[in-house]
């Protein structure tokens, strides 16, 4: 006999995961089937044929994917480098300077859409993966990470680099970069999934297929005026979620680690 | 350290935060000071030069009804999402941390919808509110009763946005508290139950205020989230029926892409800065020592 307090911790675990199971069972059966669950319901892949017919996912696909690995890496190099000079170098103000890095923590280029618009239009990237992009690489939660991490390395490391000969580049290649390879990963998980779900300025910044990721794709296609209907729907959904979706069930411990350590610093 | 080597190393430094800052001030410093130049100003007319109004702008919005319900709703949003969902991110918490069979898919199960983008998530709960062939009117029809318009319904409406976003987060939250939890001496449990202590108590004496700084933590994001996050809006509402689920975000993309108004948006943007300064001076003065950043 389960404890009552088992029985509310599994029920609760059933409805959180309930709508996307609903979402799989809408996907694989017969749009006749939406709400009638008959466990020999045929199943189909028309659904997903249909989706993929009727929207660019492949080209939706690319661009998430040139979105997500170019933010990353550009908030690597760019974060590195403003960590190392926090961490390190004797800046004059510097405290007032990372005070000022950490607003971007509040005021995210999302609430800025309307000026942050009109610079990217100014920019010539309305339009562009590096227009969705830009606006984040300079990410103080990044700064903020790194920072932490590059100051718990230890002095003597880098002084025995520099007696090697090793230059501020060399050192900070060498002997940092490695050093915080478990920051990179927290910090980069946290980031692809970020720039994967996030839609509002990708929204703003994107009007036509050439540049739209798949969250606004997404949106686009299941807008209720298309009339579309919610089988397809329900598999476009899933072709949007998927790659994430199969990487957390993958590697589901480094996710939730790495949202916690990102979240905890 | 001689003085030129000094001077060169402040020479380094400035140049290694030279990409960042100059982002930095593109996407986020310049942004912030034109917007509240914005807010001052009335766009000139056919290439005459824009007008100097003063708080002009915040009058006319003070004055608009509309603001006030978007206001008011964002206000309704937070309170309805943020308690609930930090409750049962801590309930969660203490479900997945003690013995449970199936644990880990539970823990899973609680996790999954932060991994789903907003947008897709809205997606399926669209199912579920339709008024139609939506799951929740099926099943309230199977059940003898007349079915609810649950997005159409200016009552209903802003409620059900709500449920969907407590679904969305409260597993992010569990996250903090689960880490939380975890890291609490199991000494103290063991005192306690030589003491007598129950369950009960030991949560409320112990457990709870050991938690504090987290609660502190998930709460400043909870705040942050609710003025932030409008992307489910796009999928189920559109901020109605008549403005019924508007946020203030959403009310600002409106104005600036659905109307053109400018002015407005940059007035509205303002208001929501002014917002999320208070919510970092709150994090700032009581966080601070903590070492809980984002």
């Amino acid at each position: 006999m389960p404890s009552l307090e088992t029985v509310a911790a599994w029920l609760l675990a059933i409805i959180w995961v309930f709508p996307l199971l609903y979402a799989f069972w809408a996907a694989f059966h017969p749009p006749a089937y939406m709400v009638r669950f008959d466990l020999f319901a045929p199943l189909t892949l028309d659904n997903f044929k249909n989706a993929w017919a009727q929207a660019p996912f492949a080209r939706y696909y690319l661009n998430t994917f040139a979105l997500v690995t170019g933010v990353v890496f550009a908030q690597f190099v760019v974060c590195t480098l403003a960590a190392f000079a926090f961490a390190r170098f004797p800046i004059p103000g510097k405290n007032v300077l990372f005070m000022l890095v950490l607003i971007q923590l509040f005021v995210f280029p999302e609430v800025l859409i309307v000026e942050n618009y009109r610079i990217a239009s100014e920019l010539g990237l309305i339009n562009t993966i590096t227009g969705i992009g830009l606006p984040y690489v300079a990410s103080a939660f990044g700064i903020f990470l790194l920072r932490q991490t590059f100051k718990t390395i230890p002095r003597e490391l880098e002084d025995a680099a520099r007696i090697e000969g090793c230059n501020w580049l060399e050192i900070l290649w060498k002997v940092y970069v490695p050093l915080a390879k478990p920051t990179y990963l927290a910090y980069g998980l946290v980031s692809i999934s970020h720039h994967w779900n996030n839609f509002l300025w990708p929204l703003v910044v994107t009007n036509s297929v050439e540049s739209r990721p798949l969250t606004v794709g997404l949106g686009v296609f299941s807008a209720p005026e298309t009339g579309v209907n919610w089988a397809t729907v329900s598999a476009a959904t899933l072709l949007s979620i998927a790659p994430l979706l199969i990487a957390f069930l993958l590697f589901q411990r480094q996710f939730v680690q790495s949202f916690l350590r990102a979240g905890i610093r | 350290m001689n003085l030129t080597s000094y001077r060169r190393m402040q020479l380094y430094g400035g140049l290694l935060l030279l990409p960042a800052a100059v982002l930095l001030t593109t996407f986020a410093y310049l942004p912030t000071i034109t917007t509240v130049i914005n807010s001052l100003f009335l766009p000139g007319f056919r290439g005459a030069p824009a007008e100097f109004v003063g708080l002009e702008n915040y009058q006319v919005l003070f004055d608009d009804p509309t603001f006030w319900k978007v206001a008011r709703n964002n206000l309704i949003y937070a309170v309805g999402t943020i308690p609930t969902s930090i409750a049962l991110a801590l309930g969660m918490a203490l479900f997945v941390n003690g013995k449970l069979p199936g644990r880990g898919f539970v823990r899973m199960a609680y996790f999954t919808p932060t991994i789903l983008p907003m947008i897709a998530a809205a997606n399926i709960w669209m199912f579920f509110y339709a008024p139609q062939i939506g799951l929740f009117n099926k099943l309230l029809g199977a059940l003898g009763f007349s079915g609810v318009n649950w997005l159409g319904d200016p009552s209903m409406a802003l409620g059900s946005v709500i449920v969907m976003s407590v679904w969305k987060e409260a597993g992010f939250f569990m996250i903090f508290y689960l880490a939380a939890l975890q890291g609490i001496a199991p000494e103290l449990k063991e005192a306690s139950d030589l003491e007598g202590t129950s369950r009960w108590s030991f949560f409320w004496r112990v457990t709870f205020p050991l938690l504090m700084p987290t609660t502190l933590f998930v709460l400043i994001n909870a705040l942050i989230n609710a003025v932030r996050v409008v992307d489910h809006l796009f999928i189920l509402t559109k901020g109605g029926p008549n403005n019924a689920t508007n946020l203030l975000l959403y009310y600002v993309y409106e104005n600036a892409f659905s109307f053109f108004d400018r002015t407005t948006a940059a007035t509205i943007t303002v208001v929501i800065l002014l917002v999320l300064a208070v919510v970092a001076t709150l994090k700032f003065t009581i966080l601070d020592r903590r070492t809980h950043y984002q």
